[in-house]
C-alpha cells in the first residue's frame, strides 16, 4: 500500500499538477499553531487570539491546535511541503534542527526592543543558533521537589527555601532520615534519566559538554558531573532511601505512591502541580521545595517553550507583531498561569499572581533567576548520544548494574564517537 | 467427532481466559473514564469507581470538538472502506482467475510494500496533495487511506476469490449464464464474507490512523478523532488521564459497533453451504 502511494505521487507529479500559489488579497491571515493542552492554557491562548482579531482588522490569526506528542514530525513535513504555520509553538531543544535546516526565520530585527530587553539573555541563549535568533522563549519550568508537608514537619528536618536550599549531601542525609519500613525519602521518576540528570547537574558545576576553540563539542564527565548521579545512585543502591521501582517511571506514575504515603518527596517539573491539585486526596498537605544546590547554587538547565516564525511565511513582520502582542507582560502571565509554568519575561515574573505561597508559586518564581539553557541545547548529535549511549548508561548506573567509572567511560568514549560523526 | 467433557471444559476455560485478556485494557479504560481525578491518583486503584462521575466525559466534550472529530473519522473511514472494496474486488478477481506474470509480481510487491515506513511516503504524498489542493481536506485524506488500504485489501480478496471453486463458475457457464451473470449471481454471494472482512479491515485501519491525519489536516474542524485525542497529552507525556480515557472510550465504540453488526455476516457467509442439508 505504501508503494501505491508512491506510484500515485509520482504519476500526479508527472502530470504536472501545480498550485497557483497566488494571494487573493484582503486582510492577511496568519496561522498560529499552539501546543497548549491544559484546559486553562488552551482557553488563554484562544482568548488572546480573539482579542488580537478584535483589534486588528488587517491581520487575522487562525488558532490551530497542535500536539506535543508528534510536533517534530508534523512540523518537518509541513516545512518540507511549504505548508508550515506562520507562528510556531515548540520547545527550544527542538529548534536547533529546524534552525539549521533553514525552516525558521531569524527574528533579529523583527522583535521590538520592549520584548528583547524584557527576556533575560540566558533565556535568549536557548534560541540563538549561530548569529540568528530563531524563537522567543516565553515559558519555562524548573525541576522542584514536591514534598509531603505533614511528613516533613513530623520528621523535624530543616525545610529548605530558595534562600537556604539543601546541599546535595544534606539532601541525601535527609532522605535517609525519612526512610524505613517500606517508606522512602524520595522517588526519582527517571524514565528520561538524561535530561533530568544533566539539567540538575548544573547546580554542582556539571557541564558534561565542552566546546573547544575549533567549535567542536566533546563529552567530559568531571567532578561536577558526578555529584547528582552519585547522589541518586547512593540513595537507591546504598541507602535504600530512594524507591528503586520508580526509576523507570514517568512523573505521573509516582503520584499514587506519593499520595499514598510511600514517598516523602518526588522531584518533578513545576507544572506537575496542576495534576497534584487535581488528584491529591482531600486534606493531603503538600509543598514545593527547591531542588538541592551545589557549588553553583540553584542553577539548573531548562528548555523553554518558544514561539517562532516560519521562514516561508510571507508575513514575518505581522507574525512577529502577533508574538509581541501574545507576550506582553499581562498576557504572558495569563499563559504562565494557564500552563502552571514560569514566564521568562522579567515584568511578567514580577506579577503578584505568581508570588503567592499557594500551590508553591512563590518558590518556583524564586528559582527563575537560576535557570540556564539545558547543557545539551545546541549540541549536534545529542539525540543519538542520549538514546544510544547516555540513557542505557545512566539506567544501568542507577540500577546498580555498573559503577561510576564504567558510566564515565561509556559517556565519554562511546559518546565522543557519536558526537564526532556529527562534527566532521 | 466427539470431544471429551474434560477437554471441552479446558477449551472453554482457555477461551474465557483469552477473552478476559483481550477485554482487560478496554475494561480498565472504561473504569478510568468514570473515575474522578482523586481516584486516579489512588495507590490502591479499584476496578469499580468508588464515586463514578460523568465529569471526564463532560470535560472531554467541553475541551475538544469530539463529536465533530468523530464525524470526520467516520466519514473518512467509511468512504475509504467502500472505495477500497469497490476498487479491489474486480482487481482481485482478475488477479486470482488470470494469474499472469504481472499479477504474480504485483502480489509479491504488495507483500514487500508492507515493510515500508510511513515517513518514506509522507513528504511526496504531502507535495502531491498540496498541488491538488487536497491538503487540509477530508477527501484528500480519504484518497490517502484508499491508496494505503488497497494493496492489502487486494491481497485479502485474492485469497477469498481463490477459495471460491472455479467449477461453480464453469457450471454456471454450462447452464448458460454469461460472465456478468456468473459474477453477480454465483461468485459475489460467495465472496460476500471476504468483501465484508476486507471492508472492515479498511474501515478499522482508517478509523485508527493517526500520522497521515496529523500531517494532512490543519484546521481544527477537520481533524479526526485520533488527532484530537492527542490534545489531551502534554509535555513529557503528561496526560489529562480522565478526559483522555473518556474520549478514548468513545473512540472505540464505532469500531465495536461495526464489528457487532457485521460479525454475523462474516461467520454466516463463511459457513453458508458448508453443510449439505
Amino acid at each position: 500500500m505504501r508503494t501505491g502511494a508512491l506510484i500515485v505521487a509520482a504519476l500526479l507529479l508527472l502530470a504536472g499538477c501545480t498550485a497557483d500559489g497566488t494571494d487573493d488579497g484582503g486582510p492577511v491571515t496568519l496561522r498560529f499553531q499552539s501546543l497548549a493542552w491544559q484546559e486553562e492554557s488552551v482557553q488563554a491562548n484562544k482568548d488572546l487570539v480573539e482579542e488580537w482579531n478584535a483589534t486588528h482588522s488587517d491581520v487575522k490569526v487562525d488558532y490551530v491546535q497542535g500536539s506535543w506528542s508528534s510536533v517534530h514530525d508534523q512540523l518537518l513535513t509541513s516545512f518540507e511541503g511549504g505548508e508550515a504555520p506562520d507562528i510556531i509553538h515548540d520547545a527550544s531543544d527542538d529548534l536547533a534542527d529546524f534552525a539549521h535546516g533553514g525552516y525558521l526565520a531569524d527574528l533579529t530585527g523583527l522583535l521590538p526592543a520592549r520584548l528583547t530587553s524584557d527576556i533575560p539573555q540566558r533565556s535568549w541563549r536557548t534560541t540563538t543558533f549561530g548569529d540568528g535568533v530563531y524563537g522567543v522563549p516565553f515559558l519555562q519550568e524548573p525541576r522542584v521537589l514536591v514534598a509531603n508537608a505533614t511528613w516533613l514537619k513530623r520528621s523535624g528536618v530543616r525545610i529548605p527555601t530558595p534562600e537556604h536550599p539543601w546541599s546535595w549531601p544534606e539532601f541525601r542525609n535527609i532522605t535517609r532520615q525519612l526512610s524505613g519500613d517500606g517508606e522512602y525519602g524520595v522517588a526519582w521518576p527517571l524514565k528520561e534519566p538524561v535530561s533530568a540528570t544533566l539539567n540538575l547537574s548544573l547546580s554542582a558545576g556539571g557541564r558534561l559538554f565542552h566546546r573547544g576553540a575549533d567549535g567542536k563539542v566533546t563529552v567530559r564527565f568531571e567532578a561536577g558531573d558526578e555529584v547528582v548521579p552519585r547522589t541518586i545512585h547512593d540513595q537507591v543502591d546504598t541507602d535504600h532511601s530512594a524507591s528503586p521501582t520508580t526509576l523507570g517511571s514517568g512523573g505521573s506514575d509516582t503520584l499514587p505512591g506519593f499520595f499514598g504515603g510511600r514517598y516523602a518527596m518526588v522531584p518533578l517539573g513545576f507544572s506537575y502541580r496542576q495534576q497534584i491539585v487535581q488528584q491529591a486526596p482531600k486534606g493531603f498537605d503538600w509543598q514545593v521545595l527547591p531542588a538541592p544546590a551545589g557549588a553553583d547554587g540553584l542553577a539548573q538547565g531548562v528548555s523553554p517553550q518558544t514561539l517562532s516564525v516560519a521562514e516561508d511565511s510571507p508575513h514575518k513582520e505581522e507574525a512577529a507583531a502577533f508574538i509581541d502582542f501574545l507576550l506582553r507582560p499581562g498576557n504572558m502571565v495569563r499563559l504562565a498561569l494557564g500552563d502552571w509554568m514560569l514566564p521568562t519575561g522579567t515584568q511578567a515574573l514580577a506579577d503578584p499572581a505568581l508570588h503567592t505561597a499557594k500551590d508553591g508559586w512563590a518558590t518556583g518564581t524564586a528559582l527563575a533567576e537560576h535557570l540556564r539553557p539545558a547543557p545539551a541545547q545546541a549540541v549536534r548529535g545529542y539525540a543519538e548520544w542520549k538514546d544510544k549511549v547516555a540513557t542505557p548508561a545512566f539506567q544501568e548506573y542507577y540500577s546498580g548494574a555498573i559503577g561510576l567509572s564504567e558510566l564515565r567511560e561509556r559517556l565519554e568514549k562511546d559518546g565522543n564517537l557519536v558526537l564526532a560523526r556529527y562534527q566532521r | 467427532m466427539r470431544t471429551r467433557p474434560g477437554a471441552r471444559a479446558g477449551q472453554y476455560a482457555a477461551l474465557l481466559g483469552y477473552l478476559v485478556f483481550l477485554a482487560l485494557p478496554f475494561l480498565w479504560l472504561l473504569s478510568v473514564a468514570f473515575k474522578p481525578a482523586r481516584e486516579l491518583g489512588s495507590l490502591h486503584p479499584t476496578w469499580i469507581p468508588e464515586h463514578p462521575t460523568l465529569g471526564n466525559f463532560r470535560q472531554a466534550f467541553d475541551e475538544q470538538p469530539l463529536l465533530h472529530a468523530a464525524f470526520n473519522s467516520l466519514l473518512a473511514a467509511v468512504s475509504a472502506a467502500v472505495i477500497a472494496v469497490v476498487l479491489a474486488t474486480p482487481m482481485a478477481y482478475v488477479m486470482a482467475r488470470r494469474p499472469t506474470r504481472l499479477a504474480r509480481a504485483a502480489s509479491g510487491w504488495v507483500v514487500v510494500s508492507q515493510a515500508f515506513p510511513f515517513v518514506l511516503v509522507i513528504i511526496p504524498l504531502f507535495l502531491v496533495l498540496k498541488n491538488l489542493r487536497l491538503i487540509d481536506s477530508v477527501p484528500g485524506l480519504v484518497m490517502v487511506y484508499v491508496v494505503w488500504a488497497l494493496p492489502f485489501a487486494l491481497w485479502m480478496l485474492v485469497g477469498y476469490v481463490r477459495a471460491v471453486p472455479v467449477e461453480l463458475e464453469e457450471a454456471a457457464a454450462i447452464d448458460g449464464a454469461g460472465r456478468l451473470r456468473t459474477l453477480v449471481s454465483v461468485t459475489a454471494p460467495l465472496l460476500a464474507p471476504g468483501i465484508v472482512a476486507t471492508g472492515l479491515f479498511a474501515f478499522v485501519t482508517a478509523w485508527n490512523e493517526f500520522f497521515f491525519a496529523l500531517v494532512l489536516l490543519k484546521t481544527p474542524e477537520k481533524q479526526t478523532l485520533p488527532v484530537v485525542l492527542t490534545h489531551f497529552i502534554g509535555t513529557e507525556g503528561v496526560a489529562d488521564l480522565g478526559p483522555l480515557a473518556a474520549a478514548a472510550f468513545l473512540a472505540t465504540l464505532p469500531s465495536l459497533a461495526v464489528f457487532a453488526v457485521v460479525q454475523r455476516r462474516i461467520t454466516g457467509g463463511m459457513l453458508a453451504g458448508a453443510v449439505k442439508s
